[in-house]
């Protein structure tokens, strides 16, 4: 195991590369539906308030 | 056909294939890279930031030439998804750019002892960067979503030029990076225990892209139709 995580002497190189390939999958994937809740409460919200303003 | 709604409801269904069939890929490609692969003859277990690197290059370019093809179409024939297409695509475009910038420069200190070297194949691939960062501003810089659109059309359709000169950088130039290990044709510079992981990456990080860019696409489609009266249903039934 620790022969593995060593990579040969180059695991200074090798482990930050899969780790920035990771935080980037992961904020790439977060990012748009975070986006995507936002529009929806701001839509949500503006809705509502439309409704209060018929009444 | 066209019509944004109709691309919201099947984007939405298309979204989950390309989840699940991102993550199959990307976890046979890491055991394969990681624990199947014989280190390299030469470089070690270094070689192994090759399974990052090269497909997050490749996508740094296949996304490109999307969002130019996106531009032309935008041009020529107006339509929004493709214009939304662009705009959906450039971030993560930039992502896959830097990280191969990034790993490139992991790989290159311990093989050529440098971090960076100002040769061609680096210096169009940060040009790339760049031009990926300057459509991100560009857009978010003009108020009316249209005009942005047009604009960053444009740019995305007049930097394709980039992309030839980062493919043949290796062969034009006399450059420290190494020519392309992968070819369609002709005999493969890899065993294929190597070329396995790598390939499944490749699809991996595709497939990635798809998923993001339709779930993407689906946001920025909900924030420009949000006056119509499909929106609204829908953002009612969900209020529910």
């Amino acid at each position: 195991m620790s022969e593995f995580l060593d990579m040969g002497g180059y695991a200074m190189y090798v482990w930050p590369s899969y780790g920035l390939a990771f935080v980037i999958l992961v904020a790439n994937w977060v990012s748009p539906l975070m986006q995507r809740r936002r529009i929806l409460t701001d839509i949500a919200r503006k809705l509502r308030r439309d409704k209060r303003e018929q009444k | 056909m066209g019509s944004p709604r109709y691309f919201y409801n099947v984007a939405g269904k298309m979204i989950p294939w390309f989840a699940v069939s991102f993550l199959l890929t990307l976890i046979a490609g890491i055991y394969y890279g990681l624990f199947v692969a014989p280190p390299d003859y030469q470089q070690g277990d270094s070689y192994r930031i090759m399974y990052i690197h090269v497909p997050a290059a490749w996508m740094s370019m296949f996304i490109y030439i999307v969002m130019a093809v996106a531009g032309l179409i935008s041009l020529v024939w107006r339509i929004k998804i493709t214009e939304i297409t662009i705009i959906s695509s450039a971030s993560v475009g930039a992502s896959f750019t830097f990280l191969a910038l990034v790993t490139g420069s992991l790989w290159g200190k311990p093989m050529w002892g440098a971090w960076w070297v100002w040769d061609a194949r680096l210096t169009s691939e940060l040009m790339l960067l760049f031009l990926y960062l300057g459509i991100i501003a560009l857009y978010s810089a003009i108020e009316d979503k249209r005009v942005a659109a047009r604009a960053i059309s444009i740019l995305a359709l007049v930097g394709v030029v980039n992309i030839p000169i980062i493919h043949y950088s290796v062969e034009w130039w006399n450059t420290l990076h190494q020519t392309s290990s992968v070819t369609v044709t002709g005999k493969q510079a890899m065993s294929t225990s190597m070329l396995i992981p790598l390939l499944l990456m490749g699809i991996s990080f595709k497939l990635y892209y798809g998923a993001v860019v339709l779930m993407r696409a689906r946001a920025e489609v909900l924030e420009r139709d949000r006056n119509t009266r499909w929106v609204r249903e829908l953002v009612e039934g969900e209020m529910k």
